[in-house]
Parts: C-alpha cells; structure tokens; sequence
C-alpha cells in the first residue's frame, strides 16, 4: 500500500503538480493558507517524532516552528507530513511541502541535480555502525563478510558500499524500506550490523529489546551534514529558511534565549539589537516583518535551547555537542554575522 | 435568399451525425491540448529546477551493494562498476522470479484446496474452508509482515544451523544454503538434449493421438516422454563425462564468534525471498481454490453421470469429462489472479527482498533523482509482465474453450 503512495506521489510530480509550482512565491503561498506545511521523518526520537499527545518535537522539527514563527508570528501554524527517505524529494518537488526538515544529509548530487537548495546544517553527523556487543566486535575493520541492516534511499547505503570496497572487505546489505523494519530485522539476529547516521542509532537503539546489549563502533564512515531543505528557483523562501537557522544559532552565540529575548531587545550591543529587530529592519529584506527573529527565538528558542531539549545528554539520545557546539566552543556551528 | 442559408445551419445543428461528430472532434482536440499542454508544463518546470532529463544515467555506475540473488548472479552485480541499467536488470529478475514461483506455488496449493473444499471428509472442507477465509480476508502486507518475521523468529542464530542434508544443505537466520551447480565446459550438450527431449515427447504425443484416432490403439504417452526428458539429458550428462561441479557451502564453527556461521560459498536462498514467496502464494492460493470450487461445480452432475453411462472410469471421466468442461470457467479469473499475484510482488521492498520496485524506483531513484524517467520504465517492466502473461492464458484458454461447430 505503500508502494502505492510513492507511485503515485511520484507520478502527481510528473504530471499535475509540476505545473503548479514552478513560479517563485513559497512565502505568498504559506501567507495565504496560514501554515508552513513541514515534511519530516516518520518517527525519528530527537529530530522529528511525535509525542504521546499527537505533538511533534524535535530538532528539525524546532527548524519548522521558527520558520513558521518567523514568516507567520505563530510558531504553532506548522502541518506535519511525515516522509519516508524515498517519498520526501518528490514531495518537495511536488510542492506537497514547503519545507523539508528531516534528517536529511547535504550532498553535491542532490544539490545539483535534484532541483533541491539546502539552506544550512542544524545537525553535524556522520554514519556509523552498531553490532551486539555479544559478537565481540570492536572496530569496523573486523566485519569482513557481515550482514548489514539498513533503509533504502539514503546515502547510507553508498557510504557503507564504499567503506567496505575501500578495505577489500565483503558484504551482504539488507535493505528496509521503513527504520521500523531495520530495527526488528536487527532485533530477530537477521543482521550483525546496523548501520545509520550515529544520530539515527542514538534514537533507533531505544527500539531494541535490550538497548544496553549492543555496541556502536568508533569508526565514522561519513560526513552526514544533516539540514533543511526547499525547492530551488525561490529565493526569498531560501533566504528566509537559511536566515532562520543563522538566527538561531547567532542568538545562542549572544547569549539570547527564548527567556530572555524581550529584555535583550534593549541591549546596547547592536549586534543584539540587529538580530531582534530594535535597529534596521533586517526582515524587510525577507519578505517578513522587522521582528522575525525575535518571534522565532521567543517561541522556539536559540539553537543551544533546541539542542538540548531534544537530543542533548539529558534526552534519553544522550548526544553531547561534540561537533554541533559552537564555533567559540571548538565546535562547528558558526553563523554569518547579521548585518 | 437569406433564409435558405440559415435554413442550412439549422439544419446542421439539427442532424444528429454531424452533431455527434462535431463533439467527438471537440472533446479529441481538448483532450489533446490538455495532454500537450501537461507535457510541456513538466518539461519547463524540469528545465526551471535544472534538473537531468533522458535515459542517460543508464549507463552510469551505480555504487551501492544489493544482496544477493538471482538477479545479481545474473548481472555479475559488482557496486562501483555495474551501471544503473545492471541494477535495472537485477530487480527486474529478482521480480519475475518471485512471481513465477509464486505463480506455480499458488496453482498447486490453489487447486488442492479448492478440490478439498468440495471432498466429503469434514477434516479436509473444514481446513480448506479456514485456510481460504482468513487468508483472502487479511491484507497481504500485513501476511508479508508476518512471515518474514515468523520465518526470521523460527530459525536459528547466524552462529548455528539445521542441519537438513548432512553438511551440504543447511538453514539458519541469514539463510538456506545448499550446494551450488558449476556447469563446466561441454555442459551445453546436456541443455541440447533437454530441447531435444522436449521436442521429441511432443512429437510423439501427437503421433500417438493419431495412431489412437486411426486405429483406436492407446501408446504409453506420459511414460515415454517423462524417460525422454529425464533419461537423455542423463545419458549425455555421463557420455560428457559428468561436466558439472558443486560448490558446497562451508560452516565454520570454531574462531571468533563474529566468524562463526556460513561462509559466503555454496547456492543461498535468503529468508526475505522465502517470505515472499510463501506470503504472495498462500495469499494467492486462496482466491484461486474459490475459482477451482467454482469451476468443478460448474460442470453439471449429469455430465458425469453421462461419462459413467458410456463406461468410462471415473478417473477417465474426471480427466476427460470434467477437467476440460471445468477449466472453461477457471482459466480467465485464473489469468487475473496471476497479474494480481505479478504487481502484489512490488510490496516486497518491505521487507527487503530486492525486486524492481526495491532497488530500481527506489535505492536507485534516490539516487538519481529523475522520477519521470524512472517510474516510466517501472510501469513499463508491469505492463509489459502483465500483457505477456494475458496473452499467453488468452492463448491457453483459446486452446481449451469450448469448440462450436
């Protein structure tokens, strides 16, 4: 039945809605129908999931609610459709959605050739590897001939391909369509390996049946900038997906919260004041309002906030910042000035 | 002057040829700007996202691993040097060949329960009659489901094994593993005599049917053709000198725990292709056993009761009389039943069982990113599959449909 569903998708982008979306006007189009429509996972704890109550969360989801905060004043005016990796470009490129914030890795191919923009990095992750900690296994350069469990249409497939052809080693790949499978597959013994971005098996480990009985290998196969992406040919929509994220991770630099971001409008540092709107009119130039940012912060919070309620170490994820702190703190997030 | 003309038009309007033509020409030429209008629309937006358009990343390399089937023995799959077409060719096979043996699975199991749910034994038509009505009543995707993750459940880690045939044929989690045939050089003639063997058994069967129409005496058909197709393969398998070779699969039971298990030696039926085709044939197997019920009761009771008049045994009869009357009705629902069987075999990609649909309009189609282009060529593999096997029952229910004369 699924199946179906990606037919059909597919084939809707090859005839009708193709011609409903070409001409730029994201912005027009979210403005009149009062919602950021948001493309997600279809469960992923920590980046996009819904809670027991219905209630998306996540980092990518956060993304989606500060755009809408931005463009709208309403962090809450964000409908979910939940993609499979295979459905969520052609639900872009359909115009199904507005906005895809899901997980999704940043690459030369899908930036050139797939009519796709990637508007920034909101999560620094890489590929990696989980095997029972039964198997006595400690580094990747020791799984010559191993059955590996994964999903289809995702760079993991190439990455862990050209891992084991880059070590002469063999391998079986057993592909899902879904994560749910993957993990049961994994779960049954059907695989020795898992292998996802280590993001991906933070929150898929929950899943299995004793979390604590398997091991993730040291080895990072993969650069998997995770980001938000929109439609190439719109602009302004670009820009203002791109400066949400800037804003964002600029506010944690400065200190702003969503606690503290009225207070700070009235700061002396015009860096601050820039951002939240007190000086020039920044989101003119966007297309939006002169207090975008600050409607963003003020409802969803800076880039620090959103790490740490979603998959920070006090999530059952447990991420440390790591690569994802800010570039003051050795990391790599580091957001051009506003100015 | 005037009013003849308008008399003209009038009656044009009035005539109901011209009217019928008028409009069929009208809706022709609308439906056709609609169509033109669609396609040029694609084609700009496709242009506007600078997207690729064409059959041209057919030939690029495509660089993902695909387990191990037929279809990737048929196309020496290797990621990194296998094309995108390769991939095609891999799902395309890995699809026919679960749908061909489902097809068969179903047949059998079809017509056995259909035959049991007309038997007199209460065990037999109660069986039948459970196994049909919760086996069409419950989505097939959900029965896939459920296979696959019985069969994963019932079988032994990927450190042990069933020992099914001593040490060549085992079974465990990651797999069936049985000797692999490697036909040496001169194994071609074996495949010749095969075909020879074939021709000959049809050849004597309708020199048999003759003799009988002419001299009413009966020849061993069955006999001679299954020692034909059997026995001269055989002797020209000895007579090369036997050119076929086993690779055995190996099991290694000692080392590091991670080495323990089947070496990726011998022939291997993976755990997802079993569950497809046990899932795809049960599920099939119960619509077919209601068409078989309906085409024996179909044939009315005076048509044996005649066969037994004229003296014909009831296996004669059976054979003769209400096979042949039977299938009249079973053969077209049959022929539905085995496209369903071919296009319900795409919802394999859940359970990650390769076929077309799995790593062609999916893996691959992520990769490349030209959805037109390559749902196109999917709808293409089902059609042309779907036509292929209505032709062929349409012949086969040509050859057995009632004569008039």
């Amino acid at each position: 039945m699924k199946l179906n569903k990606t037919l059909v998708a597919a084939a809707v982008t090859a005839t009708f809605a193709l011609g409903a979306n070409a001409q730029a006007g994201t912005l027009d189009d979210v403005k009149a129908k009062g919602h950021v429509q948001c493309g997600v996972s279809q469960g992923l704890p920590g980046f996009s999931n819904q809670d027991d109550d219905g209630n998306w969360t996540g980092l990518d989801v956060d993304l989606c609610r500060a755009v809408a905060a931005a463009a709208l004043g309403d962090a809450s005016a964000v409908k979910f459709s939940p993609l499979s990796a295979k459905e969520r470009f052609t639900a872009l490129s359909s115009g199904e959605i507005d906005i895809l914030s899901r997980n999704t890795t940043w690459t030369m191919t899908r930036d050139t050739q797939l009519g796709l923009n990637f508007a920034g990095v909101n999560y620094y992750d890489g590929q990696g590897m989980m095997v029972p900690s039964s198997l006595g296994v400690t580094s990747a350069k020791e799984l010559d001939g191993a059955n590996i469990c994964t999903n289809t249409g995702t760079t993991t497939e190439l990455n862990i391909t050209d891992y084991f052809r880059a070590n002469d080693m063999s391998f079986q790949l057993v592909a899902f369509e879904k994560a749910d499978e993957v993990v049961a597959a994994y779960n049954t013994g059907r695989c020795d390996v898992y292998t996802t971005d280590r993001s991906g098996l933070a929150a898929q480990r929950l899943k299995l049946e004793n979390p604590d009985g398997h091991t993730v290998l040291p080895e990072i196969i993969s650069k998997e900038p995770l980001g938000p992406v929109v439609r190439q040919g719109d602009d302004q929509w670009f820009n203002i997906v791109k400066w949400v994220h800037n804003a964002m991770v600029n506010a944690e630099e400065m200190g702003v919260t969503s606690a503290n971001a009225e207070e700070m409008a009235g700061s002396d540092n015009p860096n601050i004041k820039r951002l939240l709107g007190t000086e020039g009119n920044f989101g003119e130039s966007l297309g939006l309002s002169a207090d975008w940012a600050m409607q963003a912060i003020k409802q969803v919070g800076n880039y620090g906030e959103s790490y740490e309620r979603n998959v920070g170490p006090n999530t059952p994820l447990k991420l440390a910042r790591g690569a994802n702190a800010l570039w003051t703190d050795g990391g790599l997030m580091y957001a051009p000035p506003i100015r | 002057m005037a009013n003849r003309n308008n008399a003209g038009i009038g009656r044009l309007i009035y005539d109901q040829k011209f009217r019928s033509i008028f409009f069929q020409v009208l809706v022709a030429v609308a439906l056709i700007a609609f169509v033109a209008w669609i396609a040029d629309n694609t084609l700009s937006n496709i242009d506007a996202q600078e997207k690729k358009k064409g059959f041209g990343f057919l030939e690029d390399t495509a660089g993902f691993q695909i387990l191990n089937t037929l279809g990737t023995a048929i196309t020496d799959y290797t990621p990194g040097v296998s094309t995108y077409w390769d991939v095609f060719v891999t799902g395309v096979a890995n699809t026919l060949v679960v749908a061909f043996l489902g097809v068969i699975a179903a047949t059998a199991i079809g017509f056995v329960m259909g035959i049991f749910r007309l038997s007199n034994n209460a065990i037999l038509k109660g069986f039948s009659t459970v196994y049909v009505e919760v086996l069409r009543n419950v989505p097939l995707l959900l029965q896939l489901f459920f296979w696959y993750f019985f069969v994963l459940r019932a079988m032994p880690d990927a450190r042990s094994r069933i020992q099914l045939w001593g040490e060549e044929v085992g079974i465990n989690i990651t797999g069936l593993y049985a000797p692999a045939p490697q036909p040496q050089e001169g194994f071609g003639w074996v495949w010749l005599a095969l075909a020879v063997a074939v021709v000959g058994g049809i050849l004597f069967s309708n020199y048999a049917k003759k003799l009988q129409a002419e001299t009413g005496k009966q020849l061993p058909v069955l006999w001679t053709q299954v020692g034909l197709i059997i026995g001269l393969p055989l002797i020209t398998y000895w007579v090369m000198g036997s050119p076929l070779e086993w690779e055995y699969p190996t099991f290694n039971e000692t080392g590091p725990i991670f080495k323990r298990g089947f070496g990726d030696t011998g022939l291997v039926l993976i755990p997802e292709m079993i569950a497809v085709w046990l899932a795809l044939s049960l599920y099939t197997a119960s619509f077919i056993a209601e068409i078989v019920r309906a085409g024996i009761m179909a044939v009315p009771k005076g048509q044996s009761e005649a066969s037994s008049a004229l003296g014909l045994k009831p296996n004669v009869a059976l054979r003769m009389v209400i096979i042949p009357q039977a299938m009249r009705v079973i053969v077209p629902p049959l022929t539905s039943q085995y496209l369903n069987l071919t296009k319900n075999s795409s919802l394999s990609v859940a359970i990650a069982y390769p076929d077309v649909v799995s790593v062609f309009a999916g893996t691959a189609l992520n990769q490349v990113g030209q959805e037109i282009e390559m749902v196109f060529m999917m709808m293409m593999v089902y059609l042309t599959v779907s036509l292929s096997t209505s032709i062929f029952m349409n012949w086969f229910n040509g050859r057995i449909k009632l004569v008039e004369r």
